[in-house]
């Protein structure tokens, strides 16, 4: 065991290394770098420059093909380019959805001539992308979605509705899927396309979340019309086509959030019961321990991931565990530090908050990282089929026509 | 970054599997359990002849210098079999204190025959309940003889040599080495029947100080480095339950179908899985720290320990459940892991101790 870069890969972080150190500015201090709850209009314009400078110097789209302005580099060089941009503060948001998922899929169905018109200006950020997939009725069981197209010529004709969209308001283009038969069973009767955000009938609403942020949206379809041209995949194959991008979004999400161990920690110190520092209280040092544990074990599991992906292997269901394990520490660490302050920790004015608010800030947050991406359930239903083997659960709408199965009031 | 073993050592690891697959079969340990034999003798003397015991003892002192990554791989496989013999004791306690804290002529003198399976080794740290630490210690050397009770030891009944945590007529902590030929002992009855252990006596019983054994900090480097390799039997134990359980939910049918589809049952695997994934994700970082005598090695020991032995109990008892009723009898092999769970669990110091002292270095780190 080692924990050294080969010699390809110490060659390529010090590359990324000295593109960052030349065009970003090094990250300093304690203060977290909190999950952007919106991205606005300034910060659309810093988000671009930054994709556009990444794209020149050829650090976006790593693992693509060289046609596409990538590099065809191994996986492990794109972990590598995160950890040092992790060091830095650049400014992020906008093209994780799309260069992560929708792109990809693209480049496994679209066209030549359409992978030539929209490839390279996703990736150099001159155009945004959005993943248009859950509806009200469609989350965990996602493919129990209602929105329609109906064929008209050479178009189709789309109607219904879509949640959860992140940047909806923002993007150009998005990938959606939708119904084009619902007599046939829920899986089969999908279909998926592309189509230009700015079409006629699309109605964007932004959803006010729980922890007051507008980070997703509502998008409304009436009589929204694409051309037959911009499917992807054949008409009934919506379904295998999303499998391609979800299999991206596993990868792009779940990164570390703060607050961590180290920020429980300092608090703990910080704070006193009965007289003393918390830290000296048998409680709080056993649920310390606890947490460094896990928090340890994942990453040291995901080091283990990392060696898997440089020895050309590809990681599979098991990755689950990550934002699994993650999402319910980052809640529990969340509640359990206000906990230790006491009334104290309902206050989340800035200038008397704790630890920037942050604890704060995660309470109200962190609901939302359970269920976005695959909940808790979902990810321990993939561990038990996928990695242990177990076999699928009964399902009463299987091989039922979609209009036929049943729904609730809800 | 290369974050896993070398493919000599995975082949030591199935080599390991299949053995110990064909040779400590689960009547193997019911010897054991049923107290028809102390420990597996037979199995004990083809696992010193394949060099297994001494994996980490360099070759100079008759070890087969795998280096302690190959000793974690058997660790690992001695736990998945839930194996009746004195590997821990000699291996991770007896050898590694002689290895790290006695002179060149002590090493000289007890680690070839500890390596070679002449000798048994064990430690003699507790003296009845409650957790390691200094105060706990009553047993006496006065004049090079040892005077006090231990108990239990793991294994005291068999050795042939104890490592014995007393404080001497300076009252300072010392690691003594006893002979145990003359010794009075009584085997313990306890949790785990599967592995021996007993109160030794002592009574003006001659010793010798490991040469650099001084101080409290002594014992506890000894029971940091013991915490990884115990870890790794802790994994090899959990994952042997999880694969039980699974193999179990999926043949089990309730309802016209088999458990397995059940999300209760599938939710409660994946939290198995999940605590063991983090537990051996923990294990290996302490492999690496012990390899490397790495300078956090003695919080990478408390994080691995506290992981493993939550995933073990979790993994042991949530395999019970999984089995229902049958889990409950003697004669289905769910309470041989259960048991040795706990065996494993309290040996060195229980998941309180652990997770106290991991914060205690967690401090230090973040003051440093």
């Amino acid at each position: 065991m080692d924990f050294n870069d080969t010699k390809e890969e110490a060659a390529f972080r010090a590359d990324a290394r000295a593109f960052l150190t030349a065009n970003a500015e090094r990250r300093a201090g304690a203060r977290p770098v909190l999950r952007q709850s919106g991205v606005d209009a300034e910060a659309v314009k810093r988000c671009k420059a930054w994709q556009a400078k990444k794209a020149e110097a050829g650090f976006a789209g790593l693992t693509w093909p060289k046609a596409f302005g990538g590099r065809e580099a191994s996986p492990i060089l794109q972990v590598i380019y995160n950890q040092e941009e992790d060091a830095f503060v650049v400014p992020r948001g906008l093209y994780e959805i799309g260069l992560g998922m929708c792109i990809p899929t693209m480049m496994a169905y679209a066209n030549p001539e359409q992978l030539d018109r929209y490839v390279k200006p996703a990736l150099r950020g001159e155009e945004v992308w959005c993943q248009l997939f859950s509806e009200p009725a469609g989350g965990s069981d996602l493919a129990a979605l209602r929105t329609k197209a109906e064929r008209d010529g050479d178009d189709w004709v789309i109607n219904g509705q879509k949640i959860w969209t992140s940047g909806a308001h923002l993007s150009d283009f998005g990938i959606i899927v939708v119904r084009t038969d619902p007599n046939k069973p829920k899986h089969e009767g999908l279909t998926f396309f592309f189509l230009d955000m700015k079409s006629p009938g699309i109605d964007i609403r932004p959803i006010h979340q729980m922890s007051g942020a507008r980070h997703f949206n509502e998008v409304f379809f009436t009589d929204v019309r694409v051309p037959d041209t911009q499917r992807l995949g054949a008409v009934g194959q919506g379904w295998k086509v999303s499998l391609t991008t979800l299999m991206n979004e596993r990868l792009a999400v779940g990164d570390v959030q703060r607050p961590e161990v180290d920020d429980l920690v300092e608090l703990a110190r910080k704070v006193r019961i009965d007289g003393k520092p918390a830290i000296q209280n048998g409680a709080v040092r056993e649920k310390i321990a606890e947490w460094h544990a896990r928090s340890q074990g994942l990453k040291f599991t995901r080091f283990r991931t990392i060696t898997a992906l440089s020895k050309g292997e590809t990681p599979g269901p098991e990755n689950s565990i990550h934002k699994l394990v993650n999402a319910s520490k980052l809640q529990d660490i969340a509640s359990y530090g206000l906990d230790l302050m006491g009334a104290g920790g309902l206050v989340v004015d800035d200038d008397l908050a704790e630890a920037y608010a942050m604890f704060q800030s995660a309470l109200l947050s962190s609901p939302s990282s359970r269920i976005a991406g695959g909940s808790d359930e979902i990810l321990r239903n993939i561990i038990a089929e996928r990695v242990l083997g177990m076999p699928s659960d009964i399902r009463v709408d299987k091989g039922k026509p979609f209009n036929q199965v049943p729904t609730g009031k809800r | 970054m290369n974050f896993d073993f070398s493919d000599d050592l995975k082949q030591l690891r199935d080599q390991a599997r299949r053995f110990m697959t064909e040779r400590c079969t689960p009547a193997v340990v019911r010897r054991s359990l049923d107290g028809q034999e102390t420990y597996a003798a037979d199995l004990w003397r083809e696992i010193a002849e394949m060099g297994w015991i001494g994996a980490a003892i360099p070759e100079e002192f008759g070890g087969a210098g795998l280096g302690y990554e190959g000793l974690c791989v058997l660790a690992e496989e001695m736990g998945r079999a839930v194996a009746p013999v004195p590997f821990g004791s000699t291996a991770y306690l007896a050898a590694e204190s002689i290895l790290t804290a006695g002179s060149d002529a002590q090493r000289h003198e007890y680690l070839p025959k500890l390596a070679d399976g002449s000798l048994i080794g064990c430690l003699a740290l507790s003296e009845g309940s409650g957790n390691p630490e200094p105060s706990a210690i009553h047993a006496r050397v006065v004049g090079g003889r040892l005077t006090g009770a231990k108990w239990p030891v793991a294994d005291g009944g068999i050795a042939d040599i104890a490592v014995v945590v007393a404080i001497d007529e300076h009252r300072q902590i010392g690691l003594f080495v006893a002979d145990l030929a003359g010794v009075r002992r009584r085997d313990l009855q306890t949790l785990d029947p599967t592995r021996n252990h007993a109160r030794l006596d002592f009574d003006a019983t001659p010793v010798q100080r490991l040469a650099s054994g001084g101080g409290w900090g002594s014992v506890q480097r000894v029971l940091d480095r013991a915490a990884i390799l115990f870890a790794f039997e802790q994994v090899g134990g959990a994952d042997a339950c999880l694969q039980m359980a699974r193999e179990y939910a999926q043949e089990r049918f309730a309802f016209g179908r088999p458990i397995g589809s059940f999300q209760a049952i599938k939710h409660k695997l994946a939290d198995m899985y999940v605590a063991l994934e983090l537990a051996r994700s923990n294990a290996y970082y302490g492999a690496w720290a012990l390899g490397a005598d790495a300078t956090d090695l003695a919080l990478a020991a408390a994080t691995a320990r506290v992981s493993a032995t939550e995933a073990f109990h979790l993994a042991s008892k949530e395999n019970i459940q999984t089995h229902g009723g049958v889990g409950f009898t003697w004669a289905v092999d769910c309470h041989l892991f259960y048991r040795r769970s706990k065996q494993l669990g309290l040996g060195i110091g229980s998941a309180p101790f652990w997770k106290n002292r991991l914060v205690d270095l967690l401090e230090t780190r973040n003051v440093a």
